[in-house]
């Protein structure tokens, strides 16, 4: 049971610079495990979660991009009618504000992995294990 | 304990001194008209006599000095005595252009010197304490009217000049200076130089500086008092105008006073030339009224600043100036309204941004735009979307309430701003393209 590190990565809204932060990281050979998107007029709140996480953050203030490195959790959401649901009603329950969330690029048959940002991880991770919800630990997020 | 150095002038009535300051600018006019040919030409252009000037609500007549004016007339086109009578000159440091040559009758040292005891009074200073000048001795001004007005005091007076820095902190150990001189960045690296060698300032009886002839802030005034243990002043002065000493602080850190029975201060409307009310921010304008050998008339110093007149806890009536903001050079007109750069970067700093940042002003629709980049650094910048524009949100609505009309802010990624290679380019004004 341990968080997940996101990257949260300011964008302005120019021509060009997605496809340069994202050649930055491939050229250091780190692979996007996923993504997210959010934008406005100026600018842009890319998330992502990568293979190296060291690497990619020692890459990132190097070259002077302003980022947030973001402690999310990654659920592995049941991939039938109410599974994700089930997931928010748990958090619900406890409490438990979910900021935003994405889903990983489809893995493996049956389940729709999708990464949660909330506001209290501990409690999330508790009651999404007495509701029998399986979390994915950090290693799975970055190279399963 | 003398508080005052002229008690009779610092705190004087508002009446005595309007009184006083009217009969030395009637005097002044004359002797400008009768001496100075080139104002004298300026005056007869604008159709102003030396009759039309009765007191201090004339002066706005006449007509102004820069210094375009005296890289003109240099080196003795202002000159108002003739050079017999003259005893020193001292000179700006001319990095932009021509040098500026001032000329100092004894009498006009002397004005000076006080003006500076003044200082050196109300920073504590009395013939009790041991005054260490570290500004630079020569053409620049910041030594010798330290030194003078230190003497005018009675402290003994330690003449160190600048650098040389472990030889500052010793004669500071040996002697027991108790004020310092100098610029504040020397004093900080004094500060700095002092904790290096393993001292403390403990080590040292230092209890006041007084620092002037360079911009500083507030956060750095705070630096220099913990490193070395001593309340620190602020002095404003200019060499067109005397020196140091033109203007003072007190022990209420809050403003310096200007000595305006020698230097009547204005405030006008760069753009207009209009004499704007106290109060508010415009370019500081100086008349030399009782200056002999170089009086300027309405120097226009180009400085950003503000006058206010409200009493200070401490008791002198002198009329007090804020730190300069910047330069009047840099003044916009938008919506028909005086936007300083400065302005806008004091609310940056406020709300803890970098000073990198970029005005764009554009006309669309004849309405002026105006479009303010700003870098985001990653402790302000967070995942949610919601934090971001709520910044964003802020810092318009602050930059609305210091100039009065609205900006639309833009964030930018470090870096995109401060490419510029020299000096940087802050603004951006495309409606002259479309002129």
């Amino acid at each position: 049971m341990n968080t997940i590190k996101q990257f949260s990565i300011f964008v302005e809204n120019r021509q060009g610079k997605m496809a340069e932060l994202t050649r930055l990281l491939a050229d250091a050979g780190i692979d996007l495990r996923t993504l997210s998107l959010a934008d406005t007029r100026d600018f842009g709140i890319l998330r992502i979660i990568v293979n190296q996480p060291e690497q990619a953050e020692a890459l990132l203030r190097e070259n002077g991009w302003t980022f947030q490195v973001t402690p999310v959790i990654g659920v592995k959401v049941p991939d039938r009618p109410g599974g994700v649901a089930e997931v928010l009603e748990a958090l619900d329950a406890a409490n438990v504000n979910v900021e935003y969330m994405y889903a990983f690029v489809n893995r493996i048959p049956g389940r729709a992995d999708t990464i949660f940002r909330v506001d209290n991880e501990e409690a999330a991770f508790r009651a999404l294990t007495e509701k029998g919800i399986d979390t994915l630990e950090a290693d799975e997020a970055y190279n399963g | 304990m003398a508080h005052y150095w002229h008690e009779d002038i610092e705190c004087m009535s508002r009446e005595d001194m309007r009184k006083l300051q009217s009969e030395r600018l009637v005097a002044q006019v004359k002797h400008v008209y009768e001496h100075v040919p080139y104002y004298r030409a300026k005056m007869d252009e604008k159709g102003v006599t030396p009759d039309d000037i009765q007191s201090v609500d004339d002066l706005h007549k006449l007509p102004f000095l820069s210094k375009a004016d005296l890289r003109e007339a240099y080196p003795y086109g202002l000159l108002a005595k003739p050079l017999s009578e003259c005893v020193r000159i001292h000179s700006t440091s001319g990095t932009t252009g021509k040098r500026v040559v001032a000329f100092y009758t004894q009498h006009d040292v002397d004005l000076w010197e006080d003006c500076c005891a003044r200082a050196i009074t109300a920073a504590g200073g009395t013939d009790e304490d041991v005054l260490q000048v570290a500004y630079g001795y020569g053409l620049f001004t910041g030594g010798a009217g330290l030194h003078g007005g230190s003497h005018k005091v009675g402290c003994l007076t330690l003449p160190m000049s600048s650098g040389n820095t472990e030889r500052q902190i010793q004669f500071m150990r040996d002697l027991g200076s108790t004020i310092l001189c100098c610029t504040p960045s020397y004093a900080a690296y004094i500060g700095e130089t002092l904790h290096d060698m393993g001292l403390t300032p403990d080590d040292i009886k230092l209890k006041a500086g007084i620092f002037g002839a360079e911009p500083w802030t507030e956060e750095m005034r705070r630096t220099i008092e913990q490193s070395l243990g001593i309340k620190a002043y602020d002095i404003f002065g200019l060499t067109e105008i005397s020196g140091p000493g033109v203007a003072f602080e007190c022990s209420e850190q809050s403003g310096m006073h200007i000595n305006e029975d020698h230097f009547i201060p204005e405030i006008i409307d760069p753009e207009t030339g209009e004499v704007l009310p106290e109060g508010e921010i415009g370019e500081l304008v100086f008349t030399a009224i009782d200056k002999e050998a170089f009086p300027m008339l309405r120097y226009r110093t180009r400085d950003l600043c503000k006058l206010t007149r409200e009493k200070c806890g401490c008791g002198r009536t002198l009329i007090k100036m804020c730190k300069p903001m910047g330069r009047s050079d840099d003044m916009m007109i938008i919506r028909g309204v005086n936007v300083f750069p400065s302005q806008i970067e004091t609310v940056l700093i406020e709300q803890g941004y970098t000073p990198n940042y970029l005005i764009e002003v554009d006309r669309k629709n004849n309405t002026d735009t105006l479009d303010i980049s700003v870098e985001l650094t990653a402790e302000q910048f967070s995942d949610k979307m919601k934090d971001v524009q709520d910044r964003e949100r802020s810092l318009a609505a602050a930059i609305k309430t210091m100039l009065g009309i609205s900006p639309k802010v833009h964030l930018v990624s470090p870096k995109t701003i401060t490419r510029s290679e020299g000096k940087a380019v802050r603004v951006i004004d495309r409606r002259k393209l479309h002129d």
